[in-house]
């Protein structure tokens, strides 16, 4: 019976710990979603360019990944501004037939990251070992990763970093301005078109974080992008479109579902949960959490 | 004989109340008007009427049958067409293509829908138009567009938002004309408008609303006179 | 009397019916196939995607099930899985009513959305019902036949009947219909188009055929499994690619879009070796920067422009 009580509150806790890395990673997708009401699809491939320039770091260079991560937020930011500039901005002006051309870009742009990717590094699985990759600490008899605990802390630490500047710097609320209202900021005086920019390069600078941070737990593969892509996605939505709270609530809650169905249904299932609730979000409450809170 | 009779209908947005127990009923034939200034509930009627959205409370009849809970589409099946405030081409087909659209509501046949299209095309003026695809036409164009593609459904009734809101006068002039030709047909038509001129003009009788309540109804002069209207009009007198 | 279409629609037809005997060689003659199984899918994504604007990115939920129909009746019946090809397109419908339903109160990225998380589904469904589905391991056939030319055929009759169907649709008063719910949803529904209905119209015979694609994919490649029939980048976001490439919402766009992609690929991938996908990802993004309209789409516009012809419903051939 204690037993069970461990394995639940292990369960409980590695979820939630992980949903909080994932949160990041979400919160940079729904700024990009709010600000340029885009479907990012290469999200998650920047998170995997992300956990490259991490895992190049740390292996050729000998630099710890938690101070490689420095170095990753900034070289995505950089990437993020030039894909924004020269690619999509290109397709605000064109009207097709499949208004979802956006859409598709972002798969062009996800193809040549992961298939650049597995150029210089194939398809090998690789991972970061660390001096404490394997250590745990313990709570009562639970035993949890401490690359877990570590992960969330700074995962939480950037999130409230991030709410500050969203909050009380000029930039932040230019940001959130032209998410919510993108002609009215215009006529605030807000360069809507260099706030698009630096949002998308923020959005995969905390794509690059998010990934930083998972990389001592996950096996590292060009395709892992489209893991955390559907995941971003599912957390979006649950959290409500632009909504950078909703997205950190939206990263624990599946993190813990997901923790919650791999201990308790099955490793293969587990994704099947999120999807489920993914599509029950969509049909039921588009609005995401977000829209819960506001009635 | 009325075609068309709201009972106290009412609809509410969250806290909202955009119409607010409205009641008024349309002769067969006439050319009845719903003035108001911006934000008074006009469009969000006809929106009632077309079951674009439910209605909050009250009843619809129309040629004495509830309409109120039937099926959006189903609307312009029994003979109600409307036209939108904002247009709203089938972009990318062409004049032609847009008013067999609505053609093919009365028939499954395509030669049958293409040549009623091109009656109500003639009958529209839209002639010389009829291979432009809609997305290049410019806005008087647009509007009679909208027009010819919900007369081609065969309404007996017809609700048209703002049909001369940004034409200049001589458009008007010829939209009026429209409109009058469409009312000798047999159809009866419910308008709405901004513009005093042009409801003075062609409209038999006009109801005025005013935040989603009847301000006042009764034939053109009684309303234009009416003490609230003007109230609610201040300044705007007759455009 | 002929008209240029119908002409230029008779030459195809003869020149397809007489390729292969022109061209003798097994592997080409395997490009060919490969070109037919993703102009049917493609053509039948267009229809529900390209005309009626219903951009589906979960299609690979209908060609594994049409696949799998094929597998299982052989893994577990010991029927040929020619039955597949029967079999295949009805458990591709079936399977398209409950998404239609789910799916179809979404509208623009939600949809898609929608329809990427329900193909999902399927891909995890049967990798994870390795009872039912052998899982990870796949289905593996003994091939019937080992003469291509008729694989080839046979495919061919696959790809015609989905061209016939949907050009039939397209030009009747239900691709009226399907266009003007595309165009405009709201103005659909005040012309008194039952929207939800005809959507369904349309993406019925859009599971079929793509279910069809499916079936014959099993019984030609005589191997499947979960990742690859049911794949999300490979087959569902690829027809999208495919079709735009050639033309969105025209008859020979998925066709020649098909044909440009494997003849494409193959040509990459010979030359290129492993930076074979890059190319083809930067293509894509160039291809969606600069000619949004697909080949036939923007040949369309060219068209339009220097002839002033009138413009067609699909504004293509």
């Amino acid at each position: 019976m204690e037993d069970a009580w461990i394995k639940f509150g292990q369960t409980v806790i590695c979820g939630i710990l992980l949903g909080g890395m994932y949160s990041l990673i979400a919160i940079g997708m729904t700024l990009i979603m709010g600000v340029m009401k885009i479907i990012n699809l290469a999200h998650g491939a920047l998170v995997m360019v992300g956990m490259y320039v991490v895992y190049i770091c740390a292996t050729n260079y000998g630099i710890d990944p938690y101070i490689g991560m420095f170095i990753a937020m900034p070289v995505l930011f950089f990437l993020g501004c030039l894909i924004q500039k020269y690619m999509i901005n290109r397709l605000v002006e064109v009207d097709s037939i499949l208004p979802e051309n956006q859409v598709l870009l972002t798969v062009g742009i996800m193809l040549v990251l992961t298939e650049g990717i597995r150029l210089f590094f194939k398809s090998d699985y690789r991972s970061v070992v660390t001096s404490y990759s394997s250590d745990t600490i313990y709570i009562g008899a639970m035993s949890i990763s401490v690359p877990l605990v570590i992960g969330f802390i700074i995962a939480m630490a950037f999130t409230f970093l991030l709410h500050m500047f969203l909050t009380k710097s000029d930039l932040g609320k230019s940001i959130r301005a032209t998410s919510q209202d993108r002609d009215a900021a215009i006529f605030m005086g807000v360069n809507s078109s260099k706030i698009t920019m630096i949002t998308f390069g923020l959005g995969a600078a905390l794509a690059a974080a998010g990934g930083s941070l998972l990389l001592p737990l996950f096996y590292l593969f060009p395709d892992v992008g489209h893991l955390f892509t559907a995941k971003s996605f599912i957390i979006t939505i649950l959290g409500g479109l632009g909504s950078t709270w909703g997205a950190a609530i939206g990263g624990l809650v599946i993190g813990l579902s997901e923790s919650l169905g791999a201990t308790y249904i099955s490793m293969g299932y587990k994704d099947v949960v999120g999807l489920v609730m993914f599509i029950l979000v969509l049909l039921f409450l588009p609005g995401g959490i977000r829209s819960l809170v506001k009635r | 004989m009325g075609i068309l009779e709201a009972r106290g209908i009412t609809k509410r947005f969250g806290g909202l109340t955009a119409v607010n127990d409205l009641s008024f009923k349309v002769d067969k034939g006439e050319i009845f008007g719903i003035i108001g200034p911006n934000g008074s509930g006009k469009t969000t009627v006809f929106n009632m009427i077309s079951r674009f959205f439910p209605i909050t409370a009250g009843e619809i009849y129309f040629n004495d049958k509830r309409i109120d809970a039937l099926p959006a589409h189903e609307i312009c099946k029994i003979g109600i067409g409307r036209t939108f405030q904002v247009v709203k081409p089938l972009r990318r087909m062409t004049v032609q293509e847009n008013v067999m659209a609505g053609a093919f509501l009365r028939t499954s046949n395509i030669n049958k829908a293409r040549n009623k299209a091109a009656e109500i095309i003639k009958f529209c003026n839209l002639d010389g138009y009829r291979s432009r695809v809609a997305k290049g036409l410019p806005i008087p164009l647009r509007k009679r567009l909208e027009i010819a593609r919900a007369l081609a459904t065969e309404p007996e009734l017809l609700l048209l938002d703002e049909t001369c809101a940004g034409l200049n006068p001589k458009e008007s002039e010829a939209a009026i004309d429209l409109i009058r030709r469409i009312r000798d047909t047999g159809v009866t038509i419910i308008i709405i408008e901004h513009i005093m001129k042009v409801m003075m003009g062609i409209s038999d009788r006009i109801l005025a609303i005013n935040f989603g309540k009847e301000i006042a109804m009764g034939k053109p002069q009684e309303v234009a006179n009416h003490p609230e209207v003007i109230k609610a009009y201040l300044g705007e007198a007759y455009a | 009397m002929l008209n240029k279409n119908t002409l230029m629609t008779i030459v195809f037809v003869l020149v397809a019916v007489a390729l292969p005997v022109i061209i003798k060689a097994p592997y080409q003659q395997h490009i060919l196939i490969l070109v037919i199984i993703w102009a049917t899918i493609g053509t039948a994504w267009n229809l529900l995607s390209g005309y009626a604007g219903q951009v589906s990115f979960g299609h690979a939920a209908f060609f594994g099930v049409g696949a799998y129909s094929a597998g299982l009746l052989t893994l577990h019946y010991g029927l040929s899985p020619w039955w597949g090809l029967a079999l295949g397109p009805v458990m591709a419908m079936l399977i398209a009513l409950p998404i239609g339903a789910i799916a179809f109160r979404l509208r623009g990225p939600y949809f898609a959305l929608a329809t990427l998380a329900l193909g999902e589904i399927f891909r995890l469904m049967f990798l994870n019902a390795t009872g039912f589905t052998n899982g990870a391991k796949g289905i593996l056939i003994m091939p019937a036949i080992t003469s291509k030319i008729v694989y080839y055929y046979i495919g061919l009759g696959m790809l015609a009947a989905t061209l016939l169907v949907t050009y039939l649709i397209v030009h009747s008063k239900i691709g009226y219909y399907l266009v003007s719910i595309r165009e405009d949803q709201d103005a659909a529904t005040s012309l008194g188009i039952p929207t939800t209905f005809y959507k369904n119209l349309a993406l019925l015979p859009s599971a079929l055929f793509t279910g069809l694609a499916g079936a014959f994919y099993m019984n030609y490649v005589t191997f499947i499994d979960p990742d690859i029939v049911f794949n999300l980048t490979d087959i569902s976001i690829m027809v999208i690619l495919v079709v735009m490439l050639g033309g969105v919402a025209t008859t020979w766009g998925p066709t020649i879009g098909a044909a440009l992609y494997i003849i494409m690929g193959e040509l990459f991938r010979t030359t290129l070796g492993p930076a074979n996908v890059l190319v083809f990802g930067i293509l894509v993004c160039l291809i969606i920067m600069f000619l949004p309209n697909g080949i036939a789409g923007e040949l369309d516009v060219i068209k339009r422009i220097t002839q002033r012809k009138k413009a067609g419903l699909s504004g293509g051939v």
